[in-house]
């Protein structure tokens, strides 16, 4: 037990018989039960009339959005990821009915921090609007009638998740043991507080006393889940190697024969090796001096529809990454023969490589068919498409891209021979 | 042929140089979610950040982000246009907060879901209306590789001298194209650190320095207390209604990016004497621009060249280089010119025209025809 005060002197921001008073007052009291330090502990304060009470709080203090405090807390908390600190969320029923996400999140997590759900059974800034906390029969001003509805119950969602600790209590009198207890769990923790707004929620049900309603509601108000000790653990590296690791770099030891850039179209299907085998392509470029550029083109779906790259080879600087108008055409599928009719239709010059069982595409260009995926299957019917392009253009040296494939880990599973072949 | 043994050429795309540049800044943790077309960027996340932490969504990842930022934490996160409409309010709370943290924007085509794979310079006007009542998010835009590289750094010591969060907004074509790339000559970047003690024996969190930026100090130290708010505030971070003092703190905050800005104006002036003609330009575009304009002084026609890498706040001195100019294109991939309108307006100004489109990359031939056409 410390006297070190957690509230300024000044009188609480809440009206008359409001029970945020009491939980601020409970929570002062906890803390010192707990001989906290004020600066040892971060308020995190959702918005909401409990929210406005930061300013009374001697500790850190923390002010966020609407129902986002448990997440920002969250946050918080990871980064901190020191057991003498402790985080509390203040967080209303209407903030706990938007941010519901961030409190089962941070639950299943484990962050190490508090959330202290002020249930008055009401969103009481905005003028006591229902929120999913509201029991069944409890009338607001904007619900005269009554919820229809039973209250959320926000103890047993959480508490089915596992190393969490739960508990509700009606927030009436001295009740700054069971926020103690709570504070003093290390992983997550919740406890909900029932109260009444006297501004909204007493008026609106004239008579009506807490302990009635939370009991007519099947609430208890008891400790749910004590399975403390599951404590989110951050995901932290001491050294991480650089980026930049020089095995990626690339020597020029080939040999090429452009005066110009070519701009090269690829176009099959998702699943036949056309991303793969159109970086070996410009790798190889760049082993013959080359310098490259590869754009990947495919639909939202990983492993079916088209799949096409565009590839530039030139012994200049590229500047634009795009074709606009391919030199070459190379189509090894439907698919690809589907994604690319506009491009075939664009060139009235240079070349396409098309697969021998698709039909040419409406093309100014010279069409040649050869039988990729007859001789080598669909699979590796864009690898051998790149091997029969380098033999035929002389772009640069074969060996260039003979080498290439020979440092892959393709090699180890296909025959290169199968593609010198075509 | 064979390439001068000072290079090192790699095989490389730029999301790698963004994310090694980062790091190398001083950022501390990336907090991702999923998203087409960023993805590449939290794979070397992984791999590379001191911390990683997986976001159950994009809200949630920028508010973990500001709890990490309130730590002395600098984090960065990548999303595109589905991503950062979840994450603007909080990001506008890290800004009222005064929080550092990187956010880059990967833009792909839009409207709403659009087509993830596909590339676009759509979200220029998301980013400038990111922040409620006409305040500014300090936003590179990086043209080439190297803007890659320095820009990354840049934005991460921005959001730690600003106190803010800044975006360094893309595009796909910039960062997942595997180019030919020397890296030999990349410049090195310093480590940024975020303050943790203050001098003052009453720490006030929003009392501005000389650069009308407060002193930063994180929840981690007991020495003084810390209050951060999003909500209008005083200097000592206690919510105010219409207090002078509150609404003069808000009024700093746009100040304070005013201020700095010349720290943080970054453009390319590719001058023509005799030009009469401006092509402007960012991001990818920025690429088929440059060639465009070397393709249109071989045939002879003189023309200037800016690529803005500072957006925004939009630096007075692009309006400076424009007003020189009779003509002045602007070259962006959106559907009518987002750029162009908010340095020019709705009424624009005689001369001032945009060759834009969606749905592919800006050709220098379009460009080219566009200049000859006028």
């Amino acid at each position: 037990m410390s006297n070190q005060a957690f509230l300024s002197g000044g009188e609480l921001p809440f009206c008359k018989g409001c029970g945020h008073t009491g939980i601020a007052q409970n929570t002062e009291k906890a803390l010192q039960k707990m001989g906290m330090n004020p600066l040892d502990v971060i308020m995190v304060t959702d918005i909401g009339c409990h929210g406005i009470v930061d300013k009374n709080f001697l500790t850190h203090t923390f002010h966020g959005l609407h129902g986002r405090s448990v997440a920002l807390a969250s946050g918080l908390s990871a980064a901190l990821n020191n057991p003498d600190k402790k985080v509390i969320v203040f967080v209303g029923d209407g903030g706990a009915t938007i941010g519901i996400n961030h409190i089962i999140s941070a639950a299943h997590l484990g962050f190490n921090l508090t959330v202290v759900v002020h249930n008055n059974m009401l969103f009481g800034m905005t003028g006591g609007q229902p929120s999913e906390f509201t029991p069944q029969g409890f009338k607001t001003p904007t619900l005269p009638d009554g919820s229809h509805k039973n209250s959320f119950d926000i103890c047993s969602v959480i508490s089915s998740i596992e190393g969490t600790y739960v508990r509700r209590v009606t927030g009436i009198g001295d009740f700054s043991d069971a926020l103690a207890e709570t504070f003093a769990v290390k992983g997550f923790s919740l406890v909900e507080v029932m109260e009444m707004c006297p501004s909204y929620g007493v008026k609106s049900n004239p008579g009506m006393k807490l302990k009635t309603v939370v009991e007519a509601s099947g609430l208890q108000t008891e400790v749910f889940a004590d399975t403390d000790g599951r404590v989110f653990q951050p995901n932290k590296k001491e050294q991480t190697a650089s980026l930049l690791n020089p095995k990626y770099e690339v020597t020029a030891k080939f040999s090429h024969n452009l005066s110009n850039k070519v701009k090269i179209m690829m176009a099959g299907s998702a699943g036949e090796g056309v991303q793969g085998a159109a970086d070996m392509l410009a790798q190889a470029g760049m082993t013959a001096g080359l310098n490259v550029t590869k754009k990947g083109s495919y639909p939202v779906t990983v492993g079916v529809g088209f799949s096409a790259a565009e590839v530039i080879l030139s012994p200049e600087e590229i500047l634009y990454n795009g074709l606009y108008i391919p030199d070459v055409l190379i189509i090894t599928s439907q698919d690809g023969l589907d994604y690319s009719k506009p491009a075939a239709k664009k060139m009235t010059t240079g070349t396409i490589f098309i697969d021998a069982s698709l039909e040419a595409p409406e093309t100014g260009a010279k069409v040649i068919k050869v039988p990729f995926r007859e001789k080598v299957g669909a699979r590796n019917s864009a690898l051998a498409s790149i091997f029969y392009y380098t033999k035929k253009y002389q772009s640069f040296e074969f060996e260039a891209l003979k080498s290439v494939f020979a440092t892959s880990k393709l090699s180890a599973k296909i025959d290169i021979n199968i593609f010198l072949d075509l | 042929m064979i390439d001068n043994n000072t290079t090192k050429k790699v095989f490389v795309d730029a999301s790698r140089l963004i994310t090694e540049a980062c790091v190398q800044a001083g950022a501390d943790v990336f907090i991702g979610y999923p998203i087409t077309p960023a993805n590449l960027l939290y794979s070397y996340a992984v791999a590379r950040y001191p911390e990683m932490m997986a976001a159950p969504d994009e809200i949630t990842t920028l508010q973990w982000m500001s709890g990490f930022a309130a730590a002395g934490k600098i984090p960065v996160t990548a999303t595109s246009f589905p991503g950062y409409a979840l994450m603007i309010e909080s990001i506008g709370m890290a800004h009222m907060m005064e929080l550092p943290m990187v956010i880059i924007l990967v833009q792909r085509l839009g409207p709403a879901t659009g087509t993830a794979t596909c590339g676009a310079q759509g979200d220029i006007n998301v980013i400038h209306g990111s922040l409620s009542g006409g305040y500014q998010l300090p936003t590179l835009c990086a043209s080439n590789y190297d803007d890659c590289w320095t820009l990354a750094g840049k934005a991460v010591h921005l959001a730690a001298e600003l106190r803010s969060p800044v975006v360094l907004l893309t595009s796909k074509e910039m960062i997942m194209t595997l180019r030919s790339y020397d890296w030999s000559q990349l410049p090195n970047i310093e480590k940024i650190k975020l303050n943790n003690e203050t001098k003052a024996s009453v720490y006030k969190p929003y009392a501005p320095q000389a650069n009308l930026v407060p002193e930063y100090l994180p929840y981690t130290q007991n020495k003084h207390q810390v209050r951060i708010t999003a909500s209008t505030h005083n200097q000592a971070g206690i919510l105010q209604n219409l207090a002078p003092e509150a609404l003069e703190n808000s009024a700093r905050l746009q100040e304070k990016m005013l201020k700095n800005l010349d720290t943080f104006t970054y453009y390319d002036y590719d001058k023509q004497e005799g030009a009469e003609t401006l092509l402007l330009s960012m991001d990818v575009s920025s690429q088929a621009t440059r060639e465009a304009a070397e393709e249109l002084r071989k045939q002879g026609k003189k023309v200037s060249v800016l690529i803005a890498k500072t957006l925004f706040p939009i630096p007075q001195v692009y309006l400076e280089i424009a007003e020189k100019y009779k003509k002045v294109v602007v070259v962006e991939e959106n559907f009518d010119g987002q750029y162009r309108k908010l340095l020019f307006g709705y009424a624009g100004r005689k001369g001032v025209s945009g060759i834009n489109g969606i749905g592919k990359m800006i050709s220098p031939n379009e460009i080219m025809e566009g200049v000859n056409n006028e």
